[in-house]
């Protein structure tokens, strides 16, 4: 049987991890290859890298980790952050990345999504939705969730499957960082609306959070950053609980 | 060990470039007919759409060859399918080396499968050390049936043939590239055939 995915979020700047990391027996907590092949011993099933540099060397800088990365690691892994065209992803795909993510870029122009899934297949394409619940409506945010937008939820992530998106990667804004549980409501209705891979993210905070997402939420894979990064759920005990609550995974 | 990997513009390939590379082997990409002739060992790799990857070998004079080749031959994923008689996808002919149809998952799951799935039934000496129910990991819309060249068995919607055998000819559908130290004894034992 398919297993659900457990997915560390990795951020990067000027070719470096940000967030803090303590693993015992990294070298460089600062290197994200080093902390992926860390990941990929320890179990996880998939690795996701977030671009959010912002200066010109950007590109150059990324395409070195990409390389890098799949030297090394022996596991699947997206790159997301500043994709927004045809080229972008050419590059990312040939220095090996498995997989990219897009997010305000196909807001803004939806046709990319057809453009790359035509490509470079579906199978590649990960759409990244942030949104945030508002009087009961939720509506996707875009720039890392700072600028709102009128557009709902429900009909983007039926619209990006329609043009071709391989896997939604749903970040909801009233959860991240808050380690209160993921947005199960939302997902369990995208996860029945649309027939593609939904990745829950933001408010992973227990190991009941993970059985939650994919028991109520439906969830295919869960994403987490902090949780993994600081060490407070290891992903091995993270997997043999979920196998205890008879949810399929890798071990 | 002269080990090459069919070059004719599909997708991620890189990544089973430097997988070889992690086992101590340089594997070559190339589309010189000369060269894959050649070689000990071939690996036929593809992501992406199959109508597309089939116009592109055909362009290369690949299809034709690649069918007459001698030495063992690994399909990876769309290189698999594209090795079976027909695909769904496009409606595509492919190599017709494998005696297999190529179909589409149907809504009933989602599509593409993606992630990480066990692989039964194993027999084959390409699975030498890997024991049954090993995960593997997969991305694919498409399945070959089950039938008499199954090397391996997985479950999606239906029990289907995830590697396949003929002679000199092998196909996996999943990534053995991306498939951790399992994926990695799967290769080794290939280079080892």
């Amino acid at each position: 049987m398919l297993t659900k995915r457990i997915v560390p979020c990795l951020d990067i700047k000027n070719g470096r991890t940000v967030k803090g990391v303590n693993f015992v027996d990294l070298r460089d907590a600062g290197d994200p290859v080093e902390l992926a092949k860390q990941y990929a011993d320890l179990g996880a099933d998939e690795l996701v890298f977030l671009d959010i540099s912002a200066t010109q060397e950007k590109r150059k800088t990324m395409h070195d980790m990409v390389l890098k990365v799949a030297e090394q690691v022996n596991i699947p892994f997206t790159v997301g952050g500043g994709i927004s065209s045809i080229e972008d992803v050419d590059d990312l795909l040939h220095c090996g990345a498995d997989k990219v993510s897009i997010n305000s870029s196909a807001v803004k122009r939806p046709e990319l999504i057809n453009e790359l899934s035509d490509k470079f297949g579906s199978q590649c394409v990960v759409v990244a939705i942030d949104a945030k619940e508002i009087e009961g409506e939720w509506f996707v945010h875009l720039a890392g969730g700072s600028i709102p937008t009128e557009i709902k939820l429900f009909d983007w992530a039926k619209e990006v499957e329609q043009r071709g998106a391989g896997e939604i990667l749903f970040t909801s804004m009233n959860h991240d960082g808050t380690k209160a549980g993921f947005a199960n409501k939302a997902l369990a209705k995208l996860s029945d609306l649309v027939n593609i891979p939904i990745i829950a993210s933001g408010g992973a905070g227990t190991i009941q959070h993970f059985v939650d997402t994919f028991k109520e939420g439906k969830a295919d894979a869960a994403l987490a950053a902090s949780v993994f990064h600081f060490g407070e759920i290891p992903i091995i005990e993270l997997k043999e609980e979920l196998r205890k609550n008879n949810i399929e995974v890798r071990l | 060990m002269n080990l090459t990997i069919v070059n004719y513009g599909a997708g991620n390939i890189k990544s089973i470039q430097f997988a070889f590379q992690r086992l101590g082997y340089d594997a070559v990409l190339t589309n010189d007919v000369e060269k894959i002739i050649k070689s000990e060992k071939v690996i036929f790799p593809g992501v992406g759409e199959a109508s597309s990857a089939m116009k592109m070998l055909k362009e290369s004079g690949l299809d034709t060859l690649i069918p007459t080749l001698k030495q063992p031959v690994l399909g990876i994923c769309l290189g698999m399918q594209l090795m079976c008689k027909h695909t769904e996808e496009g409606d595509t002919n492919g190599l017709g080396i494998f005696d297999v149809n190529v179909k589409r998952f149907s809504g009933a799951v989602k599509v593409p499968q993606m992630g990480w799935n066990t692989i039964s039934n194993l027999k084959s000496d390409l699975f030498k050390g890997i024991k049954e129910k090993e995960y593997m990991y997969l991305v694919h819309s498409y399945y070959a049936e089950q039938c008499d060249e199954s090397i391996a068995t997985s479950d999606y919607e239906l029990e289907y043939a995830s590697a396949l055998e003929n002679d000199n000819f092998f196909g996996v559908q999943f990534h053995p590239e991306k498939s951790s130290k399992a994926g990695e004894q799967i290769l080794k034992n290939f280079i080892e055939l």
